[in-house]
């Protein structure tokens, strides 16, 4: 089994006539996932090699059965695409987009919150999510992941997600799903969200979980997995060398007065009993002694 | 210093003349100053202008009368990630040393969280203001500024808006006497009128460069340049540099979906450090394609004169496309390494040599 998408999952894009959407909305079709519909306002009638646009998501969904949503949409417009998302009762939303004003971002958040409670937002400013050999939503390089599983991946930075789907890849280990759920300050689905999801799982043996510096999500997602999780986890968090009190890119990453530093969660998520390694190369081999491979 | 003798006539002395810089602190630093007269405010104003405060240089002045605060006050609003909620908070003991009293009696500030999708009421002000324990005369202007100030900080886009102090004057006057806004650069296109505070005088050269460029760069010590994508994976680059012995010079992402001509670009700021010996372009595409990163490091080797050898790691979307390029051009100035350990042991060694 896998988490939150799988072959069957119907997704429409959000600005599949964009230059993003197209080229990604595209590859992610041709990796086999369902996407039955692009949405750009504007444009509905046309088509993107043979994928139907329509000018709404509303539209979208009564002519072609879709329930997610990927969206590619530009920053100035991402928030209100997640909002017409939910409100077309699509059930997961998957916002790639990065960018998006923080006070836009908290409101869609809460919009979805109280208005849609049947919508899950994973994003903004997400790799997405790909259920390797079965569906990709997003911008994950598809020929990185291994299907079959046992394990899940779930991580707050695009990059190092690929980088652990590579190096779980190269060690002969599949992957049920792998999350990105993001590095901006509001994001949709958190890792506790994730790990619940890989706990319930059936096929899902472990879960490699990434982190990174700033904020507090890592110390709660710790809580989590010593109370909640008898699967293993092997944790990875970046910015151990990170200067405190620099930004450095992510709204996400920033350590102040010692307070979300890299040290900390670390100890936290080794006292939860994860196993955590300091160099991301090592992802694979960890996770192949830890399943006993 | 004409500008601020004439705003000194003009208010009447005595008067305080605070720096302008983008940081918090300034006062601790003597970038505040009474001034009683002309003279002591020619003297005042010629002191804090070409001051560096942290790192900012001084380039203007604040002059305004001098009050005697009877009481300081501190209220803010900023983004509670924890509780994906806005956070305001409030305290009678305002003033420079705040941060102590967070620190040392967190129950003399008082926090509320509002949603984002409400707004905030002056009923809900008057309730924080009366739970804060301020009280008497200045609790109705406050809760009113508190109001404004959320207001603003929703309708400027900001991600802190602080006043601190605010003072109670002896008359009873209530004025804001220094105050902290940061905003949020994603919303920069609906407040074009931001652009004329924009200090980019104030920042490292090499920081002002990048940013001149749409380039997230933090400059640091080391000697190995360091270009990624994602600031994860950049960060994760730093913590393998520094494993593998070697020190970043600084913290560069290019961020999602970059073309060759801000890979390109992102060489030149990097090559421009002096203190960069080798350059390690770590990349592993998702949105952003191989052969463009490809395509802009050997674009960049034709056009900027590299100082240092360049050792790329690229994996990923259309990577098989981008090492072809990179092997087409492959000599002791551009290495290509598979691994992200390998690639950092290369350029630190290359960095030491």
């Amino acid at each position: 089994m896998s988490i939150l998408v799988d072959a069957s999952t119907r997704v429409l894009v959000q600005g599949l006539t964009g230059s993003q959407g197209r080229f990604h909305g595209l590859r992610n079709r041709a990796y086999g996932t369902s996407v039955v519909a692009g949405v750009t306002p504007g444009k509905g009638g046309m088509d993107v090699e043979g994928i139907p646009v329509f000018d709404t998501v509303a539209e979208a969904v009564e002519a072609t059965d879709a329930v997610a949503s990927l969206i590619f949409v530009p920053a100035r417009g991402a928030a209100a695409a997640v909002i017409e998302a939910g409100e077309a009762g699509i059930a997961l939303v998957v916002c790639i987009t990065e960018g998006i004003p923080l006070h836009d971002e908290a409101r869609a958040f809460h919009h979805l919150a109280r208005n849609c409670p049947g919508t899950r937002l994973l994003g903004p400013n997400c790799p997405g999510v790909i259920s390797p050999g079965k569906a990709n939503l997003g911008i994950t390089p598809g020929e990185i992941a291994l299907p079959g599983g046992p394990v899940g991946v779930v991580s707050r930075s695009g990059t190092l997600t690929y980088q652990a789907l590579h190096e779980l890849t190269r060690n002969g280990i599949g992957q049920t799903t792998c999350v990105g759920i993001g590095g901006d300050p509001v994001p949709g689905t958190g890792f506790i969200d994730c790990l619940r999801l890989f706990q319930a799982d059936p096929e899902t043996r472990a879960v490699i979980m990434i982190g990174e510096i700033g904020g507090s999500d890592e110390e709660a997602a710790a809580a989590f997995i010593a109370e909640e999780m008898d699967k293993p986890v092997v944790a990875y968090v970046a910015g151990v060398t990170a200067p405190p009190g620099r930004r450095m890119g992510h709204a996400g990453a920033i350590v102040s007065g010692g307070k979300g530093g890299a040290a900390a969660k670390i100890e936290a998520l080794e006292a939860a009993g994860a196993t955590v390694v300091l160099d991301p190369t090592e992802l694979g081999s960890r996770m192949a002694e830890v399943l006993d491979l | 210093m004409e500008q601020a003798v004439a705003a000194g006539d003009a208010i009447g002395y005595p008067v305080v003349v605070k720096a302008q810089v983008p940081v918090g602190g300034r006062g601790k630093a003597g970038g505040v100053k009474v001034a009683n007269d002309a003279g002591e405010l020619t003297a005042a104003a010629g002191a804090v202008l070409g001051m560096s405060i942290k790192g900012h240089l001084v380039r203007s002045v604040w002059v305004e009368e001098a009050l005697a605060a009877a009481r300081e006050i501190y209220f803010s609003f900023t983004f509670d990630r924890a509780a994906k909620l806005h956070l305001g908070m409030l305290s009678a003991r305002g003033g420079i040393d705040i941060e102590q009293v967070a620190v040392e009696s967190p129950e003399a500030i008082h926090r509320f969280h509002v949603n984002p999708l409400e707004r905030f009421s002056q009923e809900e002000a008057v309730a924080a203001v009366d739970a804060a324990g301020i009280t008497g005369d200045a609790a109705e202007p406050v809760a009113g500024l508190l109001v404004k100030l959320y207001d603003a900080y929703v309708a400027e886009d900001a991600e802190l808006m602080e006043v601190n102090p605010l003072a109670v004057v002896a008359d009873g006057r209530v004025v804001g006497m220094d105050a902290k806004v940061v905003l949020d650069d994603n919303a920069a296109w609906r407040h074009p009128d931001w652009e004329q505070w924009r200090d980019l005088a104030g920042l490292d050269p090499r920081e002002r460069s990048a940013r001149e460029k749409g380039l997230t760069y933090v400059g640091l010590d080391g000697s190995v340049g360091i270009i990624g994508n994602g600031a994860g994976l950049v960060m994760s680059t730093l913590d393998v540099v520094a494993q593998a012995g070697g020190r970043a010079a600084n913290f560069l992402d290019v961020g999602g979906g970059a073309s060759a001509d801000v890979i390109t670009a992102a060489l030149d700021v990097v090559n421009a450090d002096p203190a960069v010996r080798a350059i390690f372009v770590n990349i592993f595409g998702g949105i952003t394609r191989g052969e463009e990163v490809a395509k802009g490091i050997v674009e960049a080797l034709g056009r900027v004169d590299l100082r240092s050898p360049i050792v790329v790691r690229l994996d990923g979307t259309n990577a098989e496309e981008g090492r072809a390029i990179l092997a087409a051009h492959e000599s002791d100035r551009l290495v290509s390494r598979p691994t992200m350990l390998e690639a950092a042991r290369t350029a630190v060694a290359l960095a030491a040599s």
